[in-house]
């Protein structure tokens, strides 16, 4: 196999670029932008649980309130002049509309004093009603692509949608842990809602997306580990 | 009681017996008398004794005179496998028609067409054989309270089998229901020997101040049973019995038919397998276990009961009483683990009370030998270690409330009172069954924000009834105690290049669990179905496999010892036969040979300490425990001392734990760190573990969230999942593990931690035994510094490298990987 471009042995594997612009992979699963002073953040799918709730399964109603709690904790630790949201932010169209007071509350203190751009996606196509802040489909970001659903067109392009999680198998046991799916083209970024489960970036989803393969940056309990396609198992 | 039988049993009925050469035995007069009375019953026989004749006796001299009006339902059948209430139905037609009797017997199961179900509850046939979710899937019909009121009489075959277990909480609720509904209702217990038979009785009643009468058949021949003796050494691990395949085939030649049975699916495979090789004389013999196709299952009962099989492997599924036919023999390969568990099973053979049941125990391993020793004491003194019964699940109680609710509007006062009637529920508080009707109208959380989707809701009048059709049926989709591993197909097939299946695929050869599945890489080999497969890989819902060339070694995968963790009575015993070198002349050499070198190289573990050895073994520094407490509770007790020693910093890097001990290992030297510090190892084992270690392990636990997710199955708070359905559409439901992760940040008091909680206690981390055990050998652990791994060591230590790791080793792992990434980066040769 050819070893992976991307992988320069004194970098550190949270920190990585797509063409000009310098990423760095944080723990919680943000994206964090240093030359932009921006933060991504991917799938948030606030409201989850009460949508499911209309179904008759009356899951934990505190979906919304742990993604936010987390998200606000990495606002406050970098304290962006502006964040991106990946699209799927909203659950379903009218899970803006179902947020708590509270949870409404909190999300306005995160948006405050900054720049905040909602991608809509798939289970938001629309822009959220009466939440504020700016809404588009794609923008780009020192000559990054950024969208919700990854595309096959030429990169570079950060992209979220396929919620990946990296599998390894080690001595006696296995690991399955969210991550960022990354080559020198491409990165798409795991999900952070409470309640977004993960796809295997073995699944041939990934597949056309990484035709030369992919570096998964899996998310640990201390840090961010590079593990290549090698070592990745499927599900 | 001296009941007078001319006017107990009809003369019909006692031609018919006496056209058998039979007459009516004692217990089954008892109950006729007992049943005339109106009274309920207790029955505790050894298998062939008549039970289930007995229970139903009194039933058909009620109906035998056929002057009844409209059609209603006169006796309610329930048995713990639906097989066997087909059996019995079967059985009891022999006697009905040569009698000429005038009722209507039929089974309700998973498998009956819904067009005779449904008319099942408009025109119930006399007698209806079922099973404890059709049970609760009829009371939760709005007709229930019309189809049970005339119900006269209640049996409940293999009793013992079905409590303690939420199956059993689901029926205790469901009798207390029908106690309501039918006024005239009595209840029959039919049971194997058990150790508490009042527990099991106040079961049968919705009042304790009037407790059944237990009626108890004694005697019966003694069990020939003995201890497969084999001239060839045993290893010291491994739980396939290989060395004893050659006697146990001699054994099969010699007899008419014999159920081996086994405690694992894989055990089966294996034994098959083997017993396959041996196979000169071309026997018919056959595999039974619950992975494999229902078709092919279908075909050995067929086959068995035309007394056409010489031998059947099989596992637990073939445990309870269903006359399979003429065994002369059973054979149980592998650890016995109860010695109720083993006496139910020597019952397969020889189904008449008079001629002796005759069985072997095989030892799989060194260490089983005393497991096997210690189940012959104990059959030979009819001692029991049936469980304890459990306090009810509130799991179950919520399904059960919204299955109440789905019958008919209902009050909380009332219904809480007819779940106090409910043996194991007698003792909850008003406050948790409240808990419990608001977790099954808005989810009971401390943030109410579902009142708008309440599943029930309370009217004016103050009744709980269902918001729409939609919720009951949601019940109806979900009801019964039993979930199931989340199963794949095992296919025939090959997975293209872009990890598609290449075609169609071939024939599917039956399930494996997913998480069995997930644990072959491509090209290992595994037997199934009695054949050596290749696991090619997984796609959606199947594992493609081809046939193995033969001669194939399969790769058999590690699974420690069966389902069944070793009794604490049995373990008991077996600590007592350690301590006592003086009980040794009944063991075989080969165990005395190495309990000899254990006492000379170390010690022996004791019967109340607990033997705790260190030693050095290539660089690493290990410890090595004998708690005897089986391997839940050890594997929990690994887990904590790990996170002990983490904090010593001590570098734990593991553990492992079989059902008599546990290793944990290390970098720094134990044995050294004790010697400065002699209460060091009294503090690693201190009870304190229990408070917030436990806590704080049971956080990212998976046995945890796994016992969480079979507690929101069972409440209904997630979809079951089924088998066949689509791994994309899992996808879209909630993963329980996040759920719990979530729950247990917001809501920490909820009440579906709290059962999951109460079934961690006793399920899958066996807290309560190991606590127990904790305060038994508080101030009696016995250290002991080695410079070198133990005789007795050896078998645990064999288990190193079989077993997963937990949690812990996670990032170690993962860096572990990315180390293999920078030399790949790097053009270093991988190997």
């Amino acid at each position: 196999m050819n070893a992976p471009a991307l992988m320069p042995r004194s970098c550190a594997p949270h920190a990585f670029s797509l063409g000009r612009l310098a990423l760095v992979c944080d723990l919680s699963g943000v994206l964090c932008l240093p030359d932009e002073d921006a933060l991504l953040v991917a799938d948030l799918h606030f409201e989850k649980g009460s949508s499911r709730a209309r179904r008759g399964f009356l899951l934990p109603p505190y979906d919304t309130r742990d993604t936010l709690s987390r998200l606000a904790a990495v606002i406050a630790a970098h304290d962006p002049r502006r964040v991106i949201a990946m699209g799927d932010s909203f659950h379903d169209p009218h899970a803006a509309q179902r947020l708590c007071a509270e949870d409404r509350e909190a999300l306005a203190g995160l948006m405050r004093g900054r720049e905040w751009l909602w991608l809509t996606g798939n289970h938001d196509p629309d822009a959220p009603a009466g939440i504020g802040g700016d809404a588009a489909a794609e923008i780009e970001v020192a000559g990054v692509r950024l969208r919700h659903e990854p595309s096959t067109a030429p990169g570079p392009e950060i992209a979220g949608h396929l919620h990946p999680v990296a599998k390894v198998v080690g001595r006696g046991g296995r690991v399955r842990r969210r991550c960022f799916a990354t080559s020198g083209e491409r990165c798409v970024m795991p999900a952070f809602g409470a309640y977004a489960g993960g796809l295997n970036v073995r699944d041939p989803a990934f597949a056309p997306l990484f035709p030369d393969g992919l570096v998964a940056r899996v998310i640990g309990r201390e840090r961010v580990y590079g593990v290549g396609a090698g070592m990745l198992a499927g599900d | 009681m001296k009941p007078d039988p001319c006017a107990l049993l009809p003369e019909r009925f006692e031609a018919w017996f006496a056209s058998r050469g039979w007459s009516a035995r004692a217990h089954q007069l008892a109950l006729l008398a007992l049943a005339r009375a109106g009274r309920s019953a207790l029955l505790v026989a050894p298998t062939g004794a008549g039970k289930t004749l007995a229970g139903f006796l009194p039933s058909m001299v009620e109906l035998a005179d056929g002057v009844r009006g409209e059609p209603r339902m006169h006796t309610l059948y329930i048995s713990p496998l639906k097989a066997l209430a087909v059996d019995v139905a079967r059985n009891l037609e022999t006697p009905s028609r040569e009698m000429g009797l005038p009722f209507a017997i039929e089974t309700r199961t998973g498998d009956t067409p819904s067009h005779k179900r449904a008319r099942q509850m408009e025109r119930p046939p006399d007698i209806l054989l079922t099973t404890p979710e059709q049970l609760a899937l009829m009371l939760a019909h709005r007709d229930a309270r019309e189809l049970f009121s005339g119900l006269r009489r209640v049996v409940l075959d293999e009793l013992h089998a079905l409590v303690a277990s939420k199956r059993g909480d689901l029926l205790s609720l469901g009798l207390a229901r029908l106690f309501s509904l039918a006024p005239d209702l009595a209840a029959f217990g039919l049971s194997a020997t058990v150790r508490e038979p009042q527990a099991l009785a106040r079961y049968l009643t919705p009042d304790p101040a009037r407790p059944p009468e237990i009626v108890t058949v004694t005697g019966g021949a003694r069990p020939d049973i003995r201890m497969l003796e084999t001239d060839r050494a045993l290893p010291q691990v491994g739980h396939t019995a290989a060395v004893s395949m050659p006697a146990i085939y001699d054994l099969i030649r010699a007899h008419r038919t014999t159920l081996v049975f086994v405690n694992t699916r894989m055990q089966a495979e294996f034994v098959f397998q083997a017993l396959w090789n041996l196979n000169d004389d071309a026997l018919p013999i056959a595999l039974h276990h619950g992975s494999l196709d229902v078709e092919q299952r279908r075909k050995v009962e067929a086959a068995m009961t035309a007394g056409k099989l010489r031998a059947v492997v099989c596992t637990a599924t073939l445990d309870l009483g269903v006359d399979w036919g003429d065994v002369d023999l059973v054979v149980n390969v592998g650890a016995p683990k109860g010695a109720s568990r083993i006496m139910q099973r020597i019952g397969r053979a020889n189904h008449t009370l008079d001629e002796p049941s005759k069985a072997y125990l095989v030892p799989a391993n060194r260490f089983e030998i005393l497991e096997c020793r210690a189940a012959l004491d104990a059959v030979e003194e009819a001692a029991q270690d049936t469980p304890d019964l459990n306090p009810g699940a509130l799991d179950v109680l919520a399904q059960h409330v919204l299955g109440m609710a789905c019958a008919e509007p209902f009050a909380a006062d009332a219904l809480y009172e007819e779940t106090l009637r409910a043996a194991p529920y007698a003792a909850l508080d008003r406050e948790t069954f409240d808990e419990v009707i608001r977790f099954v109208a808005t989810g009971g959380y401390a943030l109410t924000a579902y009142e708008r989707f309440a599943r029930i809701v309370q009217g004016a009048d103050g009744l709980w009834r269902v918001r729409d059709r939609h919720v009951a049926q949601q019940y109806r989709m979900n009801v019964g105690t039993i979930v199931e591993a989340t199963m794949v197909k095992v296919r025939l097939g090959r997975i293209g290049r872009a990890g598609s299946p290449m075609g169609r695929g071939g024939r599917v050869l039956g399930e494996v669990e997913e998480y069995f599945a997930e644990t072959l890489t491509p090209g290992d080999t595994f037997l199934f179905a009695g054949e050596v497969l290749t696991f090619h890989g997984l796609t959606e819902d199947a594992a493609l496999v081809s046939r193995a060339s033969a001669g194939t070694d399969p790769k058999i995968p590690s699974y420690a010892g069966g389902k069944f963790p070793l009794s604490t009575f049995l373990a008991e015993r077996v600590r007592g036969y350690l301590a006592e070198p003086e009980s040794w002349a009944r063991l075989p050499a080969q165990l005395v040979e190495l309990l000899e070198s254990q006492r000379r190289r170390s010690l022996l573990p004791g019967r109340e300490n607990l033997l705790v050895e260190t030693f050095m073994r290539g660089g690493r520094s290990y410890l090595v425990a004998y708690p005897f407490e089986g391997r839940l509770a050890h594997q929990t007790l690994g887990m904590l001392l790990t996170r002990r020693l983490e904090r010593a910093r001590m570098k734990p890097l593991g553990f492992v734990a079989n059902d008599y001990g546990l290793a944990v290992w290390g970098l720094r030297d134990l044995g050294l760190a004790a010697a400065g510090d002699p209460g060091l190892i009294d503090a690693l084992f201190a009870q304190d573990m229990l408070g917030d270690d436990l806590e704080a392990w049971l956080e990212e636990s998976n046995l945890m969230k796994r016992t969480f997710r079979y507690c929101a199955v069972i409440a209904g708070l997630i979809e079951r999942r089924f088998p066949g359905q689509k791994k994309t559409q899992r996808q879209v439901t909630v993963s329980t593990d996040l759920v719990y992760d979530v729950l247990r940040r917001h809501d920490p008091g909820h009440i579906l931690l709290r059962a999951a909680r109460a079934d961690a206690a006793t399920g899958l981390l066996d807290i309560r035994r190991l606590a127990k055990m904790l305060s038994r050998v508080e101030g009696r652990i016995v250290h002991k510094a080695l410079d070198r791994v133990s005789p007795l060591a050896v078998s645990i230590m064999l288990e190193i490298g079989r077993e997963r790791i937990y949690g812990e080793g996670a990032d170690d792992m993962l860096a572990e990987a990315e180390a293999m990434l920078m030399r790949e980066a790097q053009g270093e040769d991988l190997v």
